[in-house]
């Protein structure tokens, strides 16, 4: 006997639960199938346990320096196990949440694999026991795992992946991070303020490669500065896992190659989607490139079958999956909702210091045939950085020159992430450098630098 | 479970259209293929069919209601056994006056301060807006439930940068159709009303279907041009009657206009004897009689024109901003006179079709036209028109370039004519026929060669049969 739904959502991360609780608004009747834990990666497994230790890090930082705000701390000292646990426990807390959210708008939350039968019909396995769910519509929201090494995968010792630098049995002493993304960086951040000795290598010639080239040249920097080891341009091979370490290649573009040992290795190199044992191949689903093809609403080439988050593809983030399933949904639901720009989608990274950013880079925006004009300000040049001691770091803002439009901004230092929202709504309103102009910011904040970046596109800035 | 009855897409391009006539009312049951009503598109009347059965619960939109968007809902069905009431949403919508113009264009003409001018500048979207806006009954939530309407009916709902985007392209932001929350005008909206005027850009046949991009009359919505045609105040005291414009001439005035504003015409003209065709003709005919297909000239006409584009494919081409389209394959769009207007249906593959095959087609075509009962495919398109005035006696005439073609050829009446013949004055049957070329895409010389080679063909008919 088979379960009706109006709905059936496979995967319960950000991308998933979300549409969940949108469809069961709209009235529809939903069911949600996750093989692990409610909430998927991000709150189980990413975004938020490394918020978590991330913010551990972050004080750890300020306590070592608490002599620069006239306060003392001696024998500042860590306990992994503690730190772990903070985050653990705040992981258990979110995913609590989670599943109450789920009880509360009567979603039907079903534990096991789920695998396709039909375009619109699911099998889910929970040990020995199979339900089938025949549903009007089903969405697939299984998300992505960490690329491996090619010639070494991940092994949980001393070669991890985010899910095991998440969750260290121990502090490493010796660091190699395998690319800088925003994953890499933050976790190169962490172990770097904690005390470890951090190499982080790219493939390309800057870190953060995805961002502005002046956001990548000023992490740089500041990266180095802290003591780390940046390698750019460079490929890792000959990953050799000891007892007691492991040993790696790292080959430059200009040949030079260098073998070094570490106590372990991060391997941040990408994701692959979560594609197999869905069921995709018998119906026929459309994949391009490793990823679900669809339209901008999230339909499938199939009929009733919809797909959302990082199995569609880049940019593989939270927000973008929870938007991706708010859409389908309420195009299942017969509303007429916005599909939306990619170029509206914000990006951060958390590190010491923080990246955020929407839109086009300097780079893109010219490439794309933008006459632009460009604004700079500095960290330096605000009053409430230099009170919180945060004096480093800029905010870039890009417009086009005929239009007004703002094409993109790109901010590194202290609190950028909870910043860029400003932006991200100056955006999705279509506001012109006009607007922006005459809103009038609070002071003292760092929002101000907002300001004064969008000002001295034109020439117009007032404290520097 | 009410069934909502949405406005349907009758052809790939289609963006709006008008609700001729309703021929049903609430209470009346319906079943799978029964009419429903009659849907103007911008040249052709279409019945829609039901796809479901039921009881009329509701008319959401009056006969006559204009630029009504595809997907807009226009009727609700209750299922069998629900009773027939009206849906709560529909309570908030009700229907718009008869006419369709609610009072968008009241708040205009009251702008203006003048009599409501004959061409009512792009009728405003309230209409239209107040369908689409009306949420279904399943989704309470909806964000966009409410209409656009603001307190102040004269404040447009646009994003800064759209204004900004709007100004510059010289477009007037009342005649846009705002796609954003709200009804809201955002940058999109005016690209693509800027995309739509600007030159001879085929914009929705290429974005829609990716296909050859020979867009013929496109639906688009009633956007700048329109209302850039300055209305204009009739004579004080002479005895008239304003008749609002259909849809058909509302798209032959601004196509026609932006033709002739934006495309450099230059013409040809040649005189063609035509006795070696009418022989051919009689003949033809003779044989034909007995599977009931008789060529006109015109038909023949058509066929000279598809095998001089053959010999002379430079003139085969369409210009489109910075590229050249240069077809191989020769499809004319013929203009046929029909009530209230004209209407160009297109003969695909002329050269490598029969003459009797082009006769059949024409005649089946000729007569839907003049029914109104023409697919939308089945006129737009084209990559070249010929234009007949012949059978009122027109000698020659310059017909305007039907955009985005390179060319169109305005055929004269065949009459006896003193003419030249082996350099003697002899009486021939001579037909002055003129070439309108775009020279954004043709010159002059490629022109010449274009007609001297319809000219060849036409008097050496043969040559057209080989």
């Amino acid at each position: 006997m088979s379960e009706r739904f109006d709905l059936a959502i496979l995967g319960s991360g950000p991308g998933g639960y979300v549409a969940a609780i949108r469809a069961s608004q709209l009235g529809l009747k939903v069911a949600i199938v996750e093989r692990e834990r409610l909430g998927g990666i991000c709150l189980n497994w990413g975004c938020i346990p490394t918020k978590a230790l991330l913010r551990t890090s972050e004080i750890y930082h300020y306590m070592q320096h608490a002599d620069a705000y006239g306060l003392s701390a001696s024998n500042v000292s860590f306990d992994l196990a503690k730190v772990v646990d903070r985050s653990r426990k705040i992981a258990g807390q979110l995913n609590a949440g989670v599943k109450s959210l789920m009880k509360k708008h009567k979603i039907v939350v079903i534990e096991g694999d789920g695998r396709l039968t039909g375009a619109t019909q699911l099998s889910v396995k929970t040990g020995d026991r199979e339900r089938v769910l025949d549903a009007a519509n089903v969405i697939i929201a299984t998300g992505a795992r960490a690329r491996d090494l090619p010639c070494t995968p991940a092994d949980g010792k001393r070669i991890w992946t985010y899910r095991h630098a998440m969750v260290p049995p121990e502090m490493p002493t010796k660091l190699l991070v395998i690319g800088s993304g925003a994953i890499g960086i933050e976790f190169a951040s962490f172990y770097s303020d904690m005390g470890a000795e951090v190499t982080v290598v790219e493939m390309v010639d800057r870190v953060l490669p995805i961002e502005d080239a002046d956001v990548s040249a000023h992490m740089s920097k500041a990266l180095t500065k802290q003591g780390m080891t940046l390698v750019t341009g460079a490929k890792v091979s000959g990953v050799v896992a000891g007892r007691d370490g492991v040993t790696a290649t790292i080959t430059t573009t200009d040949g030079q190659a260098k073998t070094a040992s570490y106590s372990h290795i991060i391997v941040a190199i990408g994701i692959i989607a979560n594609l197999e044992g869905v069921g995709l191949e018998a119906l026929g689903v459309k994949v391009e490139r490793g990823h679900i093809a669809v339209d901008p609403w999230g339909a499938t080439n199939v009929a009733g079958l919809w797909a959302i988050g990082d199995v569609t593809g880049a940019p593989w983030l939270a927000h973008k999956a929870s938007h991706e399933g708010i859409v389908a949904v309420e195009k299942i639901a017969g509303l007429d909702p916005h599909p939306f720009t990619i170029n509206n989608i914000p990006g951060c990274t958390y590190s010491r210091p923080q990246v955020a950013s929407v839109g086009l880079t300097e780079a893109s925006a010219r490439a794309a045939g933008h006459l632009v004009k460009v604004g700079k300000f500095p960290f330096i040049g605000n009053g409430k950085a230099i009170a919180l001691g945060e004096a480093d770091g800029f905010v870039k803002t890009i417009f086009d020159a005929a239009t007004g439009e703002l094409l993109g901004a790109h901010m590194i230092g202290a609190e950028v992430t909870e910043l860029i929202q400003g932006y991200v709504i100056a955006r999705q309103l279509e506001t012109t450098e006009a607007d922006l102009i005459d809103t009038v910011f609070p002071h003292p904040t760092l929002s101000e630098m907002m300001h004064e970046g969008v000002l001295d596109a034109y020439a117009r800035a007032i404290h520097f | 479970m009410p069934i909502d009855i949405t406005m349907p897409a009758l052809s790939p391009t289609m963006e709006t259209g008008t609700l001729a006539k309703w021929l049903v009312k609430v209470g009346d049951a319906v079943k799978s293929g029964d009419i429903l009503c009659e849907i103007e598109t911008d040249k052709a009347t279409m019945e829609v069919e039901s796809i479901d059965e039921g009881t009329v619960a509701e008319l959401l939109v009056a006969d006559g209601t204009e630029d009504i968007k595809v997907g807009a809902v226009i009727a609700r069905l209750s299922g069998e056994g629900e009773a027939a009431v009206s849906a709560t949403a529909g309570a908030s919508a009700p229907l718009p006056p008869a006419g369709g113009v609610g009072g968008g264009v009241a708040t205009a003409a009251s702008l203006v301060s003048e009599p409501p001018p004959p061409a009512a500048a792009a009728a405003p979207t309230p209409p239209a807006a107040s369908s689409v806006d009306t949420p279904p009954p399943t989704s309470p939530a909806s964000g966009r439930g409410e209409t656009g309407t603001e307190g102040d009916a004269t404040r447009i709902n646009a994003s800064p940068l759209a204004r900004r985007l709007a100004a510059a392209a010289n477009l007037d932001l009342a005649t846009l159709v705002g796609s954003g929350p709200h009804g809201r005008i955002v940058k999109a909206d005016v690209d693509a009303a800027a995309a739509a005027t600007s030159a001879h850009q085929p914009v929705a046949a290429v974005t829609h279907t990716g296909s050859a991009p020979v867009a013929g009359v496109v639906a688009q919505a009633a956007a700048g041009p329109v209302a850039a045609m300055s209305a204009s105040v009739p004579p004080a005291g002479v005895p008239m009657a304003a008749v609002k414009l259909s849809n058909m001439r509302r798209t032959i005035a601004r196509r026609l206009a932006e033709s002739k504003a934006t495309v450099p015409h230059f013409y040809l003209t040649v005189d063609i004897r035509l006795d070696a065709l009418l022989k051919l003709r009689g003949e033809l005919n003779k044989s034909l009689e007995a599977i009931g297909i008789r060529l006109s000239v015109n038909d023949l006409l058509i066929k000279a024109l598809g095998g001089a584009l053959i010999r002379v494919p430079e003139a085969n081409v369409q210009f489109a901003g910075d590229t050249l389209y240069k077809f191989s394959r020769v499809d004319v769009s013929v203009a046929v006179a029909i009530p209230g207007g004209l209407i160009t249906p297109v003969i695909v593959d002329v050269a490598g079709k029969r003459l009797s095959v082009i006769a059949s087609e024409m005649k089946d075509l000729a007569a839907r036209a003049k029914d109104g009962k023409l697919l939308p495919e089945e006129y737009q398109g084209g990559t070249a028109s010929i234009s007949n005035l012949g059978m009122f006696g027109i000698k020659q005439f310059d017909a305007v370039i039907n955009p985005p073609q390179g060319l169109i050829l305005a055929v004269g009446a065949g009459e006896p004519r003193p003419y030249v013949v082996d350099d003697a004055l002899a009486i021939s049957t001579i037909m002055s026929a003129t070439g309108s070329f775009d020279h954004r895409a043709i010159d002059g010389a490629v022109g010449a060669q274009f007609m001297s080679a319809f000219k060849a063909l036409v008097e050496n008919p043969l040559g057209m049969l080989a």
